[in-house]
C-alpha cells in the first residue's frame, strides 16, 4: 500500500461513488520547538467526501488538532510541510493571497473556546459579517438580514438585537451558536470543527450538537469533527479516524468503532472510559501516559510501549496503515487479533 | 480516622449562599457517612463548586450549618489551631493540575511540607511517610524531585491527591479532579482513589458533571439545578431511573452509541439564561 491517496481512500464505503471534496494524503508535519525540528504529524492520510461527515478522535498530543490547522493553512510560519492536501482538486499548500482567501470562505473553522476567536471589544455583528463584506463583497445592509437569518437558524430569534451585543453579554453556549452562524454565512463546502462543545456543559453540548448537525445536513456540508470523545464522534460522524502520536492508527465506519474495532489503541481507548450503565470493579486503564509524535518510538510501531498485545514484530518497523475489512489499521498484527479487542464490557 | 457505618462524617443542614441579588446555593442539606462517597452532580451555574468552596472554608454560608467529623464549620475558624484541625478534618483537590500546585516545588517538598505542619513528626518519620504517599499515588522517585513543569497533567493530579491525604483527612473534596484528564489516565487515576478508599476509609465528596465518572466513583449522588437539589438518592438508582425532569435530560444529553442529539423545544429562552 504505497500510494497515499490510495490509502486515504481506505475505509470509505463507496468511495468510488463521489469524488472526495478533501483529500489529506502522507501529510507530515515539522515544527521548531525550542530549536530542535520535531515531528507533530506523521503521515496522515484521510479523506472527506462532500456531505459527509469524519471524526478525528484523539488524546492530548496525538496531532489531531494540527491536522486541522494544517488543513485550514493555519500552521506557524516555519512550519516544514510535506505531503499533500487537496480540496476540490486544488493544492491547498500552494495557494496565496485571494485564492487562500476563497479557500478559507469554502472550509471554515469553529474552535473549542469562542471567547479566545472573538474580539472582546467588537460587536457580534461586525464580527459576523466582516467576511461577508470583505471577501464576498456584500453589502453592509445585506450582511446584517443575512447575519440575522443565521442566527435565527441556529435558534437566536432576537438577531437584530445580538448584533449590537458584546461576547460578554452572552453565555457559551449562546456565543457558540453565534459561531456556528457566522461560519456558515459564507456557505463554505466543508466544516473543520475542533472540539466544538468541549467548553459546554453536557445539555448545552446536546443542545448545540444537535443544531450543528441539522444545519450541516439541510446544507450539505462536509465536516471534520475533532473531539476527544469517542461516543461523540461515533454518534455524530459517518466515519471516524482515530490517531495517537501524530499518526492515523484506525479508520472505521463510527457504527463499529466502539465494538469492533481494528486497532488495541481504538480498543483501549473505549475499554478505559467509565461506563454510565455499570460500575466497573476496575477501569481498564491504558499503562503510561499518551505520547506526542516526538516523543514516541519513530522506528516502530508508536503505540508498542503502552500495548499489551505488542510483540517482536510491533518493535520491528513502522507499521503502514492497511485496509481491513471494511475500515484501515496501522496495526502489524491486526489481521491476527480480529475478533478479539473490542466489545467486551468493563469489569 | 472515623470507622465505616458510623454517624455521618459530614452534613451540611440548609446550607444557602447568596452574592448580592443571587442565591448560588438554596437550602441543600445532605449527609455524608464515613467511608462512603457521595457526588454532587451539576452543570455550570449549579452551585456545586461553591458548596465545596464553603465546605472547605473558602466561602462563608449564608445561612445554614456544616458539621465535619462532629465539629461545626459554618463560621470561620478563630485561630490557627482550629484551622489546622479543620485542614486535617476536610482536604480539596481542585480541577486544573496545571495551577494548583506550586511551580518551584518538588512533590517530596510539597508532602513533607504538610506534614510538618499537621502532624509535626521528626524528618526520618516525614521522610518514611513521604515515601509512602508517593508510592500510594504511583510515582516513581524521578517524578517525585521533578518540578511540576516537568510533569504530565496526570501526574500532577497524583501529586495533588498524596498532598491532600497527607493531612490524612477524614473527607477528600474531589472537584472535578478527573475532568481535565485524557480518557486513558482518567482511568488510572479512578482506579487510585478507588484503591485508596479501600485502603484508609476516606470519604469522598466528587463534584461532577461527567455521570460516567459519578457511577464509577460513588454511592449516593444529590442532582443540583440552579442551587438547589432536584434529586437524590442511589447513584445507580438516579442514573438508571431519574425522577426529575432536569436529571432526566442531563442523562439522556450523554453521547453513547445510537444517540442524536436533539433540540429542545424553544432555544434561546430559559436555560441558556443561567448562571455563568
Amino acid at each position: 500500500m504505497s500510494d497515499p491517496a490510495a490509502v486515504a481512500a481506505l475505509g470509505s464505503p463507496g468511495a468510488a461513488a463521489s469524488a472526495p471534496l478533501l483529500e489529506v494524503a502522507g501529510l507530515s508535519v515539522l515544527l521548531e520547538i525550542n530549536g530542535a525540528k520535531r515531528p507533530v504529524l506523521r503521515d496522515v492520510s484521510l479523506t472527506v467526501r462532500p456531505g459527509e461527515a469524519v471524526g478525528l478522535v484523539g488524546e492530548s498530543g496525538s496531532g489531531k488538532s494540527m491536522t486541522a490547522r494544517a488543513i485550514d493553512r493555519l500552521l506557524p510560519r516555519r512550519a516544514e510541510v510535506t505531503g499533500s492536501i487537496r480540496f476540490g482538486g486544488e493544492d491547498v499548500n500552494q495557494l496565496t493571497g485571494a485564492g487562500l482567501r476563497r479557500y478559507r470562505n469554502k472550509v471554515a473553522m469553529i474552535f473549542q473556546d469562542p471567547r479566545a476567536h472573538t474580539n472582546p471589544v467588537r460587536r457580534i455583528g461586525d464580527f459576523m459579517t466582516e467576511a461577508l463584506q470583505a471577501n464576498l463583497a456584500v453589502s453592509a445592509p445585506e450582511a446584517r438580514r443575512r447575519a440575522v437569518d443565521m442566527l435565527a437558524q441556529v435558534g437566536i430569534d432576537d438577531g437584530a438585537k445580538r448584533l449590537g451585543q458584546y461576547p460578554h453579554q452572552m453565555s457559551g453556549g449562546m456565543l457558540q451558536r453565534v459561531m456556528i452562524a457566522a461560519a456558515l454565512l459564507t456557505k463554505p463546502r466543508l466544516l473543520l470543527a475542533d472540539e466544538p462543545t468541549t467548553a459546554l456543559d453536557v445539555t448545552t453540548q446536546a443542545e448545540v450538537m444537535a443544531i450543528l448537525d441539522g444545519l450541516r445536513r439541510e446544507f450539505g456540508l462536509a465536516m471534520l469533527f475533532i473531539t476527544h470523545d469517542l461516543d461523540l464522534a461515533a454518534a455524530i460522524c459517518d466515519r471516524t479516524a482515530v490517531m495517537y502520536a501524530g499518526q492515523i492508527v484506525e479508520i472505521r465506519a463510527s457504527a463499529l468503532l466502539h465494538d469492533d474495532p481494528l486497532h488495541p489503541y481504538t480498543a483501549a481507548l473505549a475499554a478505559a472510559r467509565p461506563d454510565i450503565e455499570q460500575t466497573a470493579h476496575r477501569l481498564r486503564a491504558i499503562p503510561g501516559r499518551p505520547l506526542s509524535a516526538f516523543e514516541a518510538p519513530s522506528q516502530e510501531c508508536a503505540f508498542a510501549p503502552r500495548c499489551p498485545y505488542a510483540t517482536d514484530i510491533c518493535r520491528a518497523e513502522v507499521p503502514a496503515l492497511a485496509r481491513l475489512d471494511s475500515g484501515v489499521s496501522r496495526c502489524a498484527r491486526a489481521h491476527e487479533l480480529r475478533g478479539q479487542l473490542g466489545g467486551a464490557p468493563g469489569g | 480516622m472515623a470507622e465505616p457505618g458510623k454517624a455521618p462524617v459530614l452534613q451540611a443542614a440548609g446550607l444557602r449562599k447568596e452574592f448580592g441579588e443571587l442565591i448560588a446555593v438554596d437550602d441543600v442539606s445532605f449527609d455524608l457517612p464515613s467511608g462512603r462517597s457521595l457526588a454532587i452532580v451539576g452543570e455550570s451555574g449549579s452551585g456545586k463548586t461553591t458548596i465545596a468552596r464553603m465546605i472547605v472554608g473558602l466561602e462563608r454560608p449564608t445561612s445554614g450549618t456544616i458539621t465535619a467529623c462532629g465539629h461545626d464549620r459554618s463560621q470561620p475558624a478563630h485561630s490557627t489551631r482550629d484551622r489546622r484541625q479543620r485542614g486535617r478534618e476536610v482536604q480539596i483537590v481542585f480541577q486544573d493540575p496545571y495551577t494548583s500546585l506550586d511551580p518551584r516545588q518538588n512533590a517530596e517538598a510539597t508532602i513533607d511540607e504538610v506534614l510538618k505542619l499537621h502532624h509535626g513528626w521528626p524528618a526520618d518519620r516525614r521522610r518514611a511517610r513521604t515515601a509512602e504517599l508517593i508510592d500510594l499515588v504511583g510515582l516513581d522517585t524521578r517524578q517525585s524531585r521533578a518540578l511540576p513543569r516537568s510533569l504530565s497533567g496526570g501526574q500532577r493530579q497524583r501529586i495533588a491527591i498524596a498532598r491532600a491525604l497527607a493531612a490524612q483527612p477524614d473527607i477528600l473534596i474531589l472537584d472535578e479532579s478527573v475532568a481535565a484528564l485524557d480518557v486513558s489516565i482518567q482511568a488510572q487515576v479512578l482506579n487510585l482513589l478507588a484503591d485508596i478508599r479501600d485502603q484508609t476509609h476516606v470519604s469522598y465528596i466528587l463534584i461532577s458533571h461527567d455521570l460516567a465518572v459519578v457511577r464509577q466513583l460513588t454511592d449516593e449522588a444529590i442532582v443540583l439545578h440552579r442551587g438547589k437539589v432536584v434529586e437524590r438518592g442511589p447513584t445507580a438508582q438516579v442514573l438508571d431511573d431519574p425522577q426529575h425532569p432536569y436529571t432526566q435530560r442531563l442523562r439522556a444529553s450523554v453521547p453513547r452509541p445510537g444517540w442524536k442529539p436533539r433540540r429542545r423545544g424553544q432555544p434561546g429562552t430559559g436555560e441558556e439564561n443561567g448562571v455563568p
